[in-house]
């Protein structure tokens, strides 16, 4: 090597490593840590024994640990799959109305993006209160002669996951609505005047030439309510506190994971091996269902 | 466009689906509005009025409330936790960022691939799932319950993809300016700062706001590791605050409106700004 080549590498150096000790003390290190963690009995913060998979086969298998994991696993997925549905596809219907300038757009798209910004904690508290039996949200439903359908939405088992989600929901659709927004504003103006000529109705333009073309942000969307729905923890810290009540119906994941990991609950104390292993399912989960996801829609994707 | 939604000379059945249409994103509307309309109202009112007069307006309007939590409560405190958090934490962000997309994106090396997929690792792994082992690391540097801790582990949340970002950019800036300022004798961190940081400003202004809005927001980190009342932010002063009064709505309507309006405010200066940053990762 010469000079010019070593002052190269120097001045690389110089510019990478401040932030590569960041990400690797801060990211990956703990990714192996946990991975390591999850294989060894715990005595609060020191490692007893090696146990091999033992954390993992007892969250799966024993009480209570397989009973609360698999509830927990159960309202991520409605979590995933309301998010989906429901989140999702107004936010794909808003997209397209802006997109075709709908009267008021600019506006609407400003005030859509409101909530967005704000955090879920305050938002979380702000509809807890008005969800309370006496909050806002009974109290509009007896205005309007509906008290048949009041009820404590926090605290009935039946209610409790579903009023949640639809908060966050209240506050997220302008997101995917305004990504919609801009992947359609993308699609190429002559692709869509040509089908226009041909006489092709706008719900079939929609179907056979937009959504494919805007495919790549229908994943990321995906891929974002995917890890979303994983983390799901403040939402529920704030509503229904971190038992995941009533009765451990809206417990998440997230929320288990932070019970088992700083012992505030059912545990008593912290238990860092099973804690460990939830974490490693996290990570898995999050990899496989995202890597799922991308290679669903590659599958389906149209290049112009 | 071919088919613009507009009433002008549309047919009836168009008429009404546009009609349809914007009275469902209407009604999104007031249902964003109307409630935090209610809460700064109810910032103004007492216990008693809430209760008994949910959606009529306060006798009086005063300050009383605002002045309790603000000083008070400590949510000043909060406030300026959250500022010096968020602002220490983006400062670094931007440098070692920017650093880092510099030396990913302007020189070619064997290792340049390997760099760049160990600055992207983080953007698709839950930071949240390895709270264990980073409570394990936060301890032993001895930065536990120091604002420190969350300052560090919000440069590693934003590094990521600040680095995705700029580096894209970066990497369409023509190599020839460099060249050329190589010639006048500047050094490659002369042509960072001087050349390529100027060029790169309007990414620069976009990964602010993306990595910003989510830090000034995090409650997860500083929950964790910040037991203080005096080292508390925003969003964990507020969650303390629900829990010490959490029968005095009055008094909780307005630490949800203190806690909620200044980021309305900046909002509704800087809409496009938050909108196009906010945005930034899931749009090309």
């Amino acid at each position: 090597m010469d000079v010019k080549q070593l002052r190269k590498a120097a001045w690389i150096i110089f510019f990478v490593t401040p932030g590569l000790m960041i990400v690797g003390v801060f990211i990956l290190l703990p990714l192996f840590m946990s991975l390591y963690n999850s294989l060894f009995s715990w005595n609060q913060l020191l490692p007893v024994e090696f146990v091999g998979l033992e954390n993992f086969s007892r969250l799966f298998t024993k009480y209570p640990y397989q009973q609360r994991f698999l509830n927990a696993l159960q309202n991520n997925l409605i979590w995933f799959l309301s998010t989906m549905i429901l989140q999702n596809s107004v936010g794909l219907l808003f997209g397209y109305l802006m997109s075709r300038s709908i009267p008021g757009y600019q506006a609407f798209k400003r005030i859509f993006f409101i909530p967005v910004l704000f955090s879920i904690i305050a938002v979380g508290f702000l509809w807890g209160l008005y969800l309370k039996p006496s909050g806002l949200v009974n109290n509009f439903l007896g205005l309007i002669g509906l008290e048949s359908l009041q009820h404590a939405w926090l605290g009935e088992e039946r209610f409790a996951t579903m009023a949640i989600i639809m908060v966050n929901i209240w506050r997220w659709v302008g997101f995917p609505s305004l990504v919609f927004l801009a992947a359609i504003d993308n699609v190429p103006t002559e692709c869509l005047e040509a089908a226009h000529l041909d006489g092709v109705g706008e719900w079939k333009l929609f179907w056979k030439i937009v959504f494919p073309l805007i495919i790549p942000s229908i994943t990321i969307i995906t891929v974002l309510t995917v890890i979303g729905s994983l983390n799901v923890f403040e939402q529920i810290y704030t509503m229904t506190g971190l038992d995941g009540g009533p009765n451990y119906s809206t417990d998440t994941i997230g929320t288990l994971f932070y019970r088992t990991a700083f012992g505030s609950v059912d545990a008593g104390s912290p238990e860092i091996g099973i804690g460990s292993a939830i974490g490693v399912v996290i990570y898995i989960l999050t990899f496989l269902i995202s890597l799922i996801s991308i290679r669903f829609s590659r599958s389906r994707e149209v290049q112009l | 466009m071919i088919s613009d939604l507009r009433f002008r000379g549309a047919g009836w059945g168009k008429r009404l689906f546009i009609f349809l249409m914007m009275a469902i994103m209407t009604i999104y509307v007031l249902l964003i509005l109307y409630p935090l309309f209610n809460m700064v109202i109810s910032a103004f009112k007492s216990n008693r009025e809430i209760l008994t007069k949910p959606f009529g307006f306060p006798q009086s309007i005063g300050f009383k409330n605002f002045h309790t939590v603000w000083v008070e409560k400590g949510f000043d405190r909060y406030f300026a936790n959250s500022l010096l958090v968020t602002g220490v934490a983006m400062g670094f962000v931007l440098l070692f960022g920017s650093m880092g997309a510099y030396g990913v994106s302007r020189y070619r090396y064997k290792a340049n691939t390997l760099v760049y997929m160990l600055f992207l690792s983080g953007i698709m792994l839950p930071l949240k799932a390895a709270i264990i082992p980073l409570f394990i690391i936060v301890k032993r540097l001895g930065l536990i319950d120091s604002r420190i801790s969350v300052i560090l582990i919000f440069i590693a949340m934003g590094l990521p993809s600040t680095v995705f970002i700029l580096s894209g950019f970066m990497k369409g800036i023509p190599l020839e300016l460099e060249y050329a300022a190589r010639i006048d004798g500047c050094h490659d961190f002369q042509i960072y700062r001087r050349i390529i940081m100027p060029m790169t400003a309007p990414a620069i202004a976009l990964v602010t706001i993306y990595n910003a809005v989510p830090i000034w927001n995090d409650f997860f980190f500083p929950l964790v590791f910040l037991q203080s009342n005096s080292r508390k932010t925003l969003p964990v002063g507020l969650s303390t605050f629900f829990g010490q009064h959490a029968t005095n709505w009055s008094l909780l309507f307005t630490g949800l409106s203190i806690a909620i309006l200044p980021m309305l405010l900046m909002y509704i200066f800087m809409s496009r700004y938050f909108i196009k940053g906010m945005t930034a990762g899931a749009v090309k």
